[in-house]
């Protein structure tokens, strides 16, 4: 393996599924609010709530093409720049990633033409109910992805097979009900209903304080305080949950981002601030709150949360382990059915460690060669980076907790203050647009650069599972994506803000000459009721 | 986990071999008059009402269209993993051409239209042509790298894929005279599918030059097919395996041994009904192409699905066994004996694929009928979300 071509592979990962993170939260959220508002015309007949649907319904439009054409990337990008992994775990990885779009991505996208188009030619019930279709494929798209992606969390239901040297399914429902996963999930779109809640109410204050379109502004702060109200809570108590996971699942990567170096008798302190020294094994300058991370870890007062230095130990015995199970893999592959039964036996027995013998690849071809210093390399490998983690969750966890009170305090004005909002609050609605992306993005980095040096925890290293590319491959197409990717940026921002400075049109559809034309179809006090003031 | 022991894993193969087909070709029909009407666009439209009847006609469905190239890939990966790994970062600059021409596609079918100036919109047709032409003519290139087989090899302690040669190179390499060839079947084959569907949609001018391109597409389509089946029985040769034939055994290319020699169109001695492809494609592009000429709407556009079905299939039969050959490491070949998901992965996929491949096409074909009907320019003025 060629020196940084690990390296250029993950940044250009990182980078074209960052950035296509950009795009999805959105969707998922803003397709929900789009059904809500819908559905609330089709209850009421009231026209300001269909021109609501049509106006938040093109800002979704906008977004939601991004978010599909870098998802082309995603699909793809496995077999392009990740080889190894696809050949090693696609048994399993590929059943979801071909599910999402069976079941999920393709009623999302079919529905989603009619949904634009379908305004004149259907009843309106029926364009509602494309309109939920769209919101649920999109947020069963997501699910199908957190499974694979809590499959690389949390290998269940899977074992090696070392005929086909590769992992292989063993149960699907194990792989499909992934604690991790289910987590995950609801973690996941519920961070993505607060962006969108965010979004709604940060754009609907913006025209409060201009004065323009008041009516729709109230209304769809309204909608966005009690679906983001719901949404933060869920957040917040989904990621607790995932926290909870990892204390047996991923006992390393929730040592790293609490910067527990050490194991502590139970129940341990939660580090509230500090800076984690890698080097001196300690976090320097720490406010601790007692009990508390022993509590959120295990719910218990008496589980201990094993420390980093203790992990690293562990590691060091897996690895050794490992190249038992490697020694008697490379035995089978030689004599194949004319393996000693004993051999199978050894295998069978250290198979569950083979990965930690991979993570020696990086500095012996043949892990059996490893010296006892190489392995405790390999070993203090499996600690990721510590400071980053801890700085980007203590920066999630804030910023999610901040969702909640700013959803309360415009939820409490908009139900028991007749959706009077103070200047001050309004300002601040427009100011913290951008935070709920800046909050999904570092939750990302602290799943997958936690999971760091797998790909998939305990199993393959990420360092083998990159494709056998050159530098200058990577080179042009990471500059390739890095020019494309800006401008498609620069243009969906353009658009984004020349379509609500537009504001909600009263289209050709909402005229009285066209309500009198489709009256019949209309229900009729649709075209009856005045227009909202 | 039992059940899928009922069948085989020999006959999940085959299916599955079969469903690749069905997702290539679903891709082929759907996302296929998508990329043709795309790289018509600069030419059927002259005027920018015409050009965004053009768009329009598309404009509600290419996203559901699109999803067959995604499943594609998901299908690919999780039904055949080791022709996921080794195609796609062996072809890596040209996937990257790909995706970057598909990801112009939607971006442009939806942001077009959004702002009045006339430069930005002859940009984005531009985009448009590009996102249809593109990734045509390297659908059809790709095909003719495989055909000649690909050079990379599958180590023995991991096997792991190699790909052989450096960047640039490899992108040229793949532009060989017969791929090429077979890119202009694919291309040409595909704009006469955009014109047929064109034909359908839309009335007058536009109507009209669609259907005069397509006559021309059409006729092209059928000379370079039977030009590369001339090239693929003389001057190409074919991939056999040797000895016993292991149809239910562990995923492991290395396992079998393969060589390079014969001919290709072995298989039609072997098998000769497979003739039926190759005849369907000419007679359904001969049909096309009349069918274009006397300005027939309908049915026009089934012949050109059934010429298309007919090309896809004869490469798939043709080849079996073979998926992704090897110049230059034969034995590493990926066969569909050796290179699919476990028998679990494959029965579980079968279920799934069984639930909802038929709601999928009972949905889609719902909401062409709701948009049935020609695009017209009173359509584009009344309603605001139109592209």
């Amino acid at each position: 393996m060629e020196f940084g071509l690990v390296e250029l592979s993950r940044l250009q990962f990182a980078m074209t599924a960052m950035y296509h993170f950009l795009f999805v939260p959105l969707t998922l959220g803003l397709s929900i609010i789009v059904a809500i508002m819908e559905t609330v015309y089709v209850m009421t007949g009231r026209p300001i709530w269909r021109q609501m649907t049509k106006f938040w319904a093109t800002l979704f439009g906008i977004n939601f093409v991004l978010g599909v054409a870098t998802g082309i990337t995603m699909e793809f990008q496995f077999g392009m720049n990740w080889s190894y992994y696809s050949h090693y775990v696609g048994d399993i990885f590929g059943a979801p990633l071909a599910i999402e779009g069976l079941m999920a991505f393709f009623m999302e996208a079919t529905f989603v033409g009619l949904m634009f188009f379908g305004w004149d030619k259907m009843s309106k019930v029926a364009h509602m109910i494309v309109t939920w279709l769209v919101a649920i494929g999109s947020n069963f798209s997501a699910l199908w992805i957190l499974i694979a992606n809590g499959w690389m969390q949390n290998p269940v239901g899977a074992e090696f097979n070392p005929d086909s040297m590769r992992m292989e399914m063993t149960n699907f429902f194990d792989v499909v009900f992934n604690e991790v996963a289910q987590a995950k999930f609801v973690h996941t779109v519920s961070a993505g209903y607060v962006t969108a809640s965010v979004f709604v109410l940060g754009v609907s204050s913006w025209y409060l304080l201009k004065g323009r379109h008041t009516e729709l502004a109230r209304r769809s702060i309204a909608i966005a305080a009690a679906f983001g109200l719901a949404s933060a809570f869920s957040v917040v108590i989904l990621g607790d949950e995932s926290g909870y996971n990892a204390t047996h699942t991923q006992k390393m990567k929730l040592a790293a981002i609490e910067g527990m170096w050490e194991t502590q008798e139970a129940p341990a302190s939660f580090t509230l601030v500090g800076i984690p020294d890698r080097e001196a094994r300690e976090t320097h300058y720490a406010i601790h709150i007692p009990y508390a991370m022993g509590l959120i870890g295990t719910r218990s007062l008496t589980d201990q949360i094993p420390g980093v230095d203790q992990l690293v130990a562990e590691a060091n015995e897996k690895i050794r382990s490992g190249i038992i199970a490697y020694d008697a893999l490379m035995t089978i592959r030689e004599q194949r059915d004319a393996t000693p039964a004993e051999v199978r036996a050894t295998f069978e027995e250290h198979s569950a460690d083979l990965g930690f013998a991979m993570l020696l690849k990086r500095y012996v071809d043949d892990p059996r060669q490893a010296t006892d210093e190489q392995i405790a390399m390999a070993a203090d490998d499996t600690v990721p980076g510590v400071g980053p983690l801890f700085w980007a969750f203590r920066l999630m966890v804030a910023l999610g907790f901040s969702f909640i009170a700013v959803m309360l305090y415009f939820f409490y004005r908009a139900s028991f203050r007749g959706m009077k909002f103070p200047r001050w609050a309004l300002r601040l609605g427009v100011i913290i647009i951008p935070t709920p992306w800046i909050a999904a993005e570092l939750g990302w980095f602290v799943a997958e650069f936690g999971r760091q040096p797998w790909t998939v925890d305990g199993v393959l290293p990420t360092a083998l599972s990159a494709s056998h590319l050159s530098i200058t491959d990577l080179l042009i197409t990471l500059a390739g994506f890095v020019i494309f990717y800006t401008v498609l940026f620069i243009i969906e921002m353009g658009l984004m803000i020349k379509y609500i400075k537009k504001g909600p049109y009263i289209d050709v559809a909402e005229t009285d000459e066209w309500m009198k034309r489709h009256e019949a179809r209309l229900s009729a006090d649709d075209a009856t009721l005045k227009p909202a003031e | 986990m039992i059940l899928h022991e009922f069948m085989t894993f020999e006959v999940l193969r085959v299916i599955w071999w079969l469903l690749l087909g069905v997702l290539l070709i679903g891709f082929a029909l759907t996302d296929g008059f998508d990329m043709g009407v795309g790289a018509l666009l600069p030419f059927v439209g002259k005027t920018d009402t015409e050009r965004r009847i053009v768009i329009n006609t598309i404009g509600p469905v290419w996203e559901g269209n699109q999803v067959w190239f995604i499943l594609g890939g998901g299908a690919i990966f999780a039904a055949w993993p080791p022709l996921y790994a080794v195609s796609f970062s062996g072809f890596y600059l040209a996937m990257f051409l790909v995706l970057a021409a598909l990801i112009l596609r939607p971006v442009g079918f939806k942001y077009r239209s959004k702002r009045e100036g006339a430069a930005w919109r002859r940009n984005w047709d531009w985009a448009l042509f590009v996102g249809g032409a593109v990734p045509a003519l390297i659908f059809g290139v790709a095909v003719g790298n495989v055909l000649q087989g690909v050079p990379f090899h599958i180590t023995p302690d991991l096997l792991m894929p190699r790909y052989d040669g450096n960047a640039i190179m490899k992108l040229l390499l793949l532009l060989n005279p017969f791929a090429l060839l077979a890119g202009v079947v694919s291309l040409s084959m595909l704009l006469m599918h955009g014109a047929a569907w064109l034909g359908l949609k839309t009335e007058g001018a536009v109507q009209q030059r669609a259907q005069k391109i397509g006559t021309v597409a059409g006729i092209v389509a059928a000379v370079a097919y039977a030009l590369a089946g001339v090239w693929l029985a003389f001057g190409i040769k074919g991939y056999q395996i040797v000895g016993e034939v292991v149809k239910d055994g562990p995923s492991n290319p290395l396992l079998s041994e393969v060589t390079h020699g014969g001919s290709w169109m072995q298989a039609y001695s072997d098998r000769p009904w497979i003739v039926i492809a190759p005849v369907l494609a000419f007679f359904g592009i001969g049909m096309a192409v009349l069918g274009l000429r006397k300005g027939k709407e309908v049915s026009t556009l089934l012949w050109s699905k059934l010429g298309i079905t007919g090309i896809i299939s004869s490469v798939g039969l043709t080849m079996f066994p073979f998926i992704l050959p090897s110049t230059v490491d034969p034995n590493s070949s990926l066969t569909v004996w050796d290179s699919s998901s476990s028998h679990l992965t494959l029965f579980v996929m079968l279920i799934c694929a069984i639930i909802f491949v038929p709601i999928i096409l009972a949905y889609t074909a719902w909401v062409y009928k709701v948009l049935w009907g020609k695009v017209t320019e009173e359509e584009l003025e009344t309603n605001a979300q139109s592209y």
